[in-house]
């Protein structure tokens, strides 16, 4: 590693922080350091009775700042790893499907929860849009393969990625005209992301699955660097290639869909952070695949500042804050000149 | 020594390799000529174990390799194909050292580094070292690619053998680099105990490098020995249908179409 790189992941880190600390400060309401200090430590130690201002630190600004993180690293990381496994840097989850089916499973459980009355807890929901994720990403994965060869061209995986967003998307559109108002206006919501709903329960859900599923993808990056040169190559340098694909593919689907199910579709960070990385610090998969993971929850942390700060008091979905930032992105790596196919 | 022993290879009915044997040497530039669709990239990729055959059996140094799990065969086996393109851009030395990835866990140990150095030496890739490797010519890229699979059967010490397989790496090079390439390859083999076996296209380069030659044609090794016993008239004539005069130099045979 050169000397620029051993300084940017603490680099990272300390923006990581700086991050955490202005969206847990700004918003309808400001808070002051001193408040959040003393409501970590009336928290931790002493226990006394919390103000105004520490009970929203507690309950509302911390658990969001520190979900906003999670997600933002799954996304991001989610990114990095699709990106390597398909060898392309426009595929990111919300293109192969794992989204729209992460939709389509909520608002599934939005139309029969309300019609057939049953509530089985704060566990299905995110079980039903995993459920949905899982199904949607090994449709296009299957899908896109080809009879012969058994391996994936990439723009047979894009348009069969097109056609199931389209299949799950119509889905959505077809249970909210079912859904009654209060119905309907969540499925909206979902669509477009939100992290309004965090929690304590959330953070702790989402941590654990961003967690594990990074540990385990930091021992793919030298079989992913192996794999930019091709299958064939990447084979006669020792990779099981059939075990790498569905072994990135289902810790991917994994983080994903857990960080879908709390937050909605959030679109567009997998392909932002992975290119800005690579721009700044090299395409080697060793450091990207963790830098990925700090540098989502940075990005996803200050979307998610900039939703709820231009509309205070009230907030805007987080996904028309990414995909405003997203789309150019996305137009530039289509357009570039050394793009692969 | 790397031995292919009775290889066929069938897909459905159709038969792409009948009964081919195979003696390469270690210390010797072992060829493989014919024309296009002989078999001759199939026979590499058997040899390398990519694809296994119908019937018949490879082995490196007497060990049969059918039973051997990729990353094992990473570590003694090498294979060079033509016109490789990176996904993403990485710098050279990132890219040579991807042939020592077989060697190490997480991060390259002294030799590892040592090895891509001799390699990337030996192939004059040392200037290129911290160029992203998208804006090389394809000459450039090709030499690194040479230096890269060196990398990964480089012996420092042992003399244990390793195989360095190449299908068709001079394909998209001007002249000038398939001598180059050729006479580092010559003096590879002589310094390090290397099996080295391609396949090439151009039969005045084989009958200028090659120690040992095998000719395929539709699916059969018709012609096998000295380059001077598989490069004659006849032999030319009957596979190719050209009608070319021979002449035997001193150390090269010279085909005159």
């Amino acid at each position: 590693m050169s000397r620029a790189n051993r300084l940017f992941i603490p680099f990272l880190w300390a923006l990581l922080l700086l991050t955490v600390l202005l969206s847990a400060r700004y918003g309808a309401v400001s808070i002051r350091l001193q408040e959040m200090a003393s409501a970590l430590s009336k928290c931790c130690f002493s226990g006394g009775d919390m103000g105004l201002n520490e009970r929203i630190f507690m309950d509302i600004r911390l658990p969001r700042a520190l979900l906003c993180v999670f997600v933002g690293a799954s996304l991001g990381v989610g990114g990095t790893l699709l990106q390597a496994l398909f060898r392309n840097p426009i595929v990111e989850p919300g293109l192969i499907g794992t989204s729209s089916g992460a939709a389509f499973g909520a608002a599934l459980y939005f139309v029969l929860g309300a019609t057939f009355n049953f509530h089985t807890g704060e566990w299905t929901l995110p079980l039903a849009a995993s459920a949905g994720a899982v199904l949607s990403t090994f449709l296009v994965y299957i899908l896109s393969q080809s009879k012969e060869t058994g391996k994936s061209s990439i723009v047979v995986l894009l348009l069969t990625g097109i056609a199931i967003n389209a299949l799950f998307m119509s889905g959505v559109g077809f249970l909210s005209f079912l859904a009654r108002d209060p119905q309907a206006r969540s499925i909206t919501f979902w669509g477009l992301g939100t992290l309004s709903g965090a929690n304590w329960h959330s953070v702790l859900i989402v941590g654990l699955s961003t967690v594990l599923c990074i540990l385990a993808s930091l021992r793919f990056g030298k079989q992913l660097n192996a794999l930019m040169m091709g299958e064939e190559e990447a084979l006669f340098l020792g990779v099981n290639i059939r075990r790498l694909k569905w072994a990135v593919l289902a810790v991917d689907v994994l983080m994903i869909a857990v960080a879908t199910a709390f937050v909605g579709v959030i679109s567009f960070v997998g392909l932002i952070v992975p290119h800005l990385l690579r721009m700044l610090n090299g395409s080697d998969n060793r450091p990207l695949i963790f830098t990925s993971a700090m540098a989502g929850g940075i990005f996803l942390s200050l979307a998610d500042l900039t939703a709820r700060m231009v509309v205070r008091p009230s907030e805007l979905p987080i996904g028309i804050v990414t995909s405003v930032v997203g789309v150019p992105v996305f137009i530039y790596l289509l357009r570039r000149k050394n793009y692969f196919f | 020594m790397l031995a292919g022993k009775n290889i066929s290879y069938r897909i459905g009915s159709k038969k792409l390799l009948d009964e081919v044997s195979v003696e390469f040497q270690p210390g010797m530039i072992n060829l493989i000529i014919g024309p296009n669709g002989a078999g001759k990239s199939t026979l590499i990729k058997i040899l390398s174990g990519q694809l296994k055959p119908t019937s018949g059996e490879v082995s490196y140094s007497g060990r049969n390799i059918a039973k051997a799990p990729v990353a094992e065969l990473a570590k003694i086996r090498a294979v060079l194909s033509q016109n490789i393109e990176l996904a993403f851009p990485l710098s050279v030395s990132e890219v040579v050292m991807m042939g020592r990835y077989p060697h190490f866990m997480n991060s390259p140990t002294q030799s590892d580094r040592e090895a891509c150095n001799e390699a990337m030496r030996f192939f004059d890739v040392l200037g290129l070292e911290n160029r992203n490797y998208m804006t090389l010519s394809g000459g450039e890229k090709q030499r690194v690619h040479f230096a890269r699979v060196a990398a990964q059967v480089w012996k420092a010490n042992d003399k244990s053998e390793s195989v360095l397989l190449l299908d068709e790496p001079l394909t998209f090079l001007d002249v000038y680099y398939q001598f180059d390439f050729m006479e580092k390859l010559r003096q590879l083999v002589q310094q390090q105990s290397m099996v080295v076996a391609g396949v090439v296209h151009d039969l005045n380069l084989a009958g200028k490098y090659a120690d040992h030659i095998v000719l395929i044609h539709r699916g059969k090794a018709v012609a096998k020995g000295s380059k001077e016993a598989v490069l004659t008239r006849e032999n030319i004539h009957s596979v190719y249908g050209l009608s070319v005069e021979v002449a035997y130099t001193a150390n090269a045979v010279r085909l005159h179409f």
